[in-house]
C-alpha cells in the first residue's frame, strides 16, 4: 500500500460509459491482478475505488465505468494532470489454484481486472479461456486485448447482438480446471450456482477508505476451518476476492 | 516540554492529535502506513461487550465536504479487543492508548469499561454516549443529562482511569449534557460524535444507506463542532477534547483556541492514511505564523 502522485498518459472512451484511463509514476506497489486503486478527485471527499486493468514497470492502465459525478469528473480529465492514488489496495487473485486451463468470467464493468490475472496466468504456462458477458454490442470492450493476450476468448452478449446470445452461465466450456470470476452480483450469483469447480468472485462495495479503517464495506463470511461458524471480512482489505467456499450471500 | 506536548487528565500528550475511534481501528492498519508513534494516543474502535456486526451495506455515503457512515459499531467484543487486537496493537504503538467503549444498558458499559480499565496499555476510557447508528442504546444516553449522568456514575464507580464522556451534537444543549456529565464525576468531554443526516440515490429513489440515516462526519461539520466546543468550554470546568471534521493543523489551532485541550481527527483519516501525521507536521508551521510559541498557552479558559 502506498500514496503516490500519478500522471494521466491517456483517457479514452472504449464505449459510451466505459474510459481507459493511463497513468505514469512511481511506487505502483501492485503484487497480484485483482488489486485495486483509490483516486482521489478535487472536490469530492471520498476517493474512488478503481480496480487495475494492467500494469507494467511505472505504467499503470485502469478501466472504469462512469457511474456518478465522481467517475463523470474522472472522465473528464485530460493528459498531464496528476492524481493522488493509494495503490496496492485488497488482496487480489491468488493464481496457486488455478490448475492448467482455469476459466475466466468477466461481466460488463468487470472485465478489467481479468486482464491482468490472464496475462499472469499465461505466462504462467496455463491455458486460459475468456468469457466476457455484455449487455449488447455497444457495451463491449476488451476483447481485442485477451485475444492478444493469446487467451481463447468467447463473447456473450444478453441481447444477441454481438457473439454469441445469452449470459456468461450460457458459456461455461466442457472442461475447466478452477475459475475467477468478476462482475456484477447477480452474474456472480448465477456463477456461484453454475460452476462445477472451486474458484474465486471478486466484489464491489461502497467504500469509505478502501484500506481497512472504517469498516464500512465489511460483509460475512464462512469459515471454512470451522464449518458453521461466520466471520467478516472487509472487502478492501481482506477482499474484493474471496473464495467459493467462504461466501456467504445476502438474502 | 515540546512545543507541541499538552496533557489530557494528568496524562502528558507528546502533541494534541488523536486519531478518533472508528476512523483508525486498533492502529496496526495505520502502522503499514507510517510510524503511529507520533501521534498524542489514539481512541480505538468502539468496543462492546458483545460482538457485533454493526448494520447491513452501503454502509457508507458521500457528501459535500464529508461523508455519511453507518457502520453500527462493528467489533469483536471486549473480550476479543483485549486478548486479540490489544496485544496486535502494543506491537505497533508504544504510548497509553484511549479505550473507546459503547454499551446498551448501564451493565455493558459497566463491565465493558470495568475490563478495559485494567488493561496497562489503556491509558484513558472514552465512553461513546453519542452513536447514532445504533437502535436502542448508544446516543439515547447521550441526549439526556439524566441518563449521561447516569452512565457517568455507574462507569466511574468501576474504574480508576480517566473518564472522558463522549457527547452526541444532536442535541439541544450539549453544554447541560456536558455539565451532567461533569458533576457526575467525568474526568473530561470529547465533542462532538458524528451529525445525523442520510442521502438518496437518485436512480433507484431509494436512500443511499441500508439503515437509512447515518452521521455525517468530515470538513462539512467543523464549524458546528467548533460552536459546540466553544459553548462546552465555558460551561464545564472539565478539559474538552474537540473534534468534528479537522483536516489541518490550522483546524487544531482553531478547536484550540476554542476551547479544546486536545483534539481528535476522525474522517480525514480515511481519505489519506497520512493526514495525522501530516497535521503534526504541520503544527510548527501553522503556529509559527500566528504567533504561537507553545500550545499551552491556547488552553486558557
Amino acid at each position: 500500500m502506498k500514496e503516490t502522485l500519478l500522471t494521466i498518459t491517456g483517457n479514452i472512451p472504449l464505449t459510451a460509459n466505459v474510459y481507459r484511463l493511463s497513468l505514469r509514476g512511481e511506487g505502483l506497489e501492485l503484487h497480484r491482478p485483482g488489486q485495486f486503486v483509490n483516486i482521489a478527485l478535487a472536490g469530492r471527499f471520498l476517493r474512488r475505488p478503481i480496480s487495475v486493468f494492467d500494469q507494467e514497470g511505472e505504467e499503470l492502465r485502469l478501466i472504469y465505468k462512469t457511474v456518478g459525478a465522481g467517475t463523470d469528473q474522472l472522465s473528464r480529465m485530460r493528459t498531464g494532470e496528476k492524481l493522488n492514488v493509494l495503490t496496492g489496495l485488497g488482496n487480489g487473485y491468488d493464481l496457486s489454484r488455478a490448475g492448467e486451463a482455469p476459466l475466466l468470467l468477466g461481466g460488463g464493468a468487470g472485465v478489467p481486472p481479468l486482464y491482468l490475472l490472464a496475462r499472469e496466468l499465461l505466462k504462467a504456462g496455463k491455458t486460459v479461456h475468456a468469457v466476457l458477458g455484455f449487455n449488447t454490442e455497444a457495451e463491449v470492450f476488451g476483447e481485442a486485448d485477451f485475444r492478444a493476450l493469446g487467451c481463447e476468448v468467447t463473447v456473450v452478449t444478453a441481447d444477441g447482438s454481438h457473439g454469441r446470445k445469452g449470459f456468461v452461465t450460457d458459456a461455461f466450456p466442457e472442461n475447466y480446471s478452477y475459475f475467477f470470476t468478476c462482475g456484477p452480483e447477480p452474474m456472480l450469483r448465477a456463477v456461484y450456482r453454475t460452476a462445477k469447480t472451486d474458484g474465486q468472485f471478486s466484489f464491489e462495495e461502497r467504500m469509505g477508505c478502501g484500506f481497512g479503517a472504517c469498516m464500512g464495506c465489511s460483509c460475512r463470511v464462512k469459515d471454512p476451518e470451522h464449518p458453521g461458524e461466520i466471520r467478516y471480512k472487509r472487502i478492501c482489505r481482506e477482499g474484493p476476492v474471496l473464495e467459493k467456499g467462504e461466501i456467504l450471500w445476502d438474502a | 516540554m515540546g512545543r507541541l506536548s499538552v496533557e489530557l487528565c494528568g496524562l502528558p500528550l507528546d502533541n494534541p492529535v488523536i486519531p478518533a475511534s472508528g476512523t483508525f481501528g486498533f492502529g496496526y492498519e495505520f502502522a503499514e502506513w507510517y510510524d503511529i508513534n507520533c501521534l498524542g494516543t489514539f481512541s480505538f474502535k468502539g468496543t462492546t461487550r458483545e460482538a457485533r456486526f454493526g448494520n447491513p451495506t452501503p454502509r457508507i455515503a458521500e457528501c459535500p465536504s464529508g461523508m455519511i457512515n453507518a457502520v453500527g459499531l462493528q467489533n469483536p467484543g471486549v473480550d476479543r479487543v483485549i486478548a486479540e487486537e490489544l496485544p496486535k496493537l502494543k506491537r505497533v504503538f508504544h504510548k497509553p492508548v484511549m479505550a473507546n467503549v459503547s454499551g446498551f444498558s448501564l451493565q455493558e458499559y459497566q463491565e465493558t469499561c470495568a475490563l478495559l480499565d485494567q488493561e496497562e496499555q489503556v491509558g484513558w476510557l472514552e465512553v461513546n454516549i453519542s452513536c447514532p447508528n445504533v437502535h436502542g442504546g448508544g446516543m439515547s444516553f447521550g441526549t439526556d443529562p439524566a441518563a449521561a449522568a447516569e452512565v457517568t456514575r455507574a462507569v466511574k464507580a468501576v474504574t480508576h482511569k480517566p473518564v472522558i464522556m463522549k457527547l452526541s451534537p444532536n442535541v439541544t444543549d450539549i453544554a447541560a449534557i456536558a455539565k451532567a456529565c461533569e458533576d457526575a464525576g467525568a474526568d473530561a468531554v470529547s465533542l462532538i460524535n458524528t451529525l445525523q443526516g442520510m442521502r438518496i440515490d437518485l436512480r433507484t429513489r431509494r436512500p443511499v444507506l441500508q439503515n437509512v440515516t447515518g452521521g455525517v462526519s468530515g470538513p462539512a461539520v467543523f464549524p458546528v463542532a467548533l460552536r459546540m466546543v466553544w459553548q462546552v468550554s465555558r460551561a464545564v470546568r472539565i478539559p474538552v477534547v474537540g473534534m468534528g471534521g479537522i483536516s489541518s493543523p490550522e483546524d487544531v489551532l482553531e478547536m484550540m483556541m476554542a476551547g479544546a485541550s486536545a483534539v481528535e481527527v476522525g474522517a480525514a483519516n480515511l481519505t489519506d492514511p497520512l493526514a495525522c501525521r501530516k497535521i503534526i507536521g504541520g503544527l510548527p508551521a501553522a503556529m509559527d505564523r500566528y504567533g504561537i510559541e507553545n500550545l499551552r498557552e491556547l488552553i486558557n479558559r
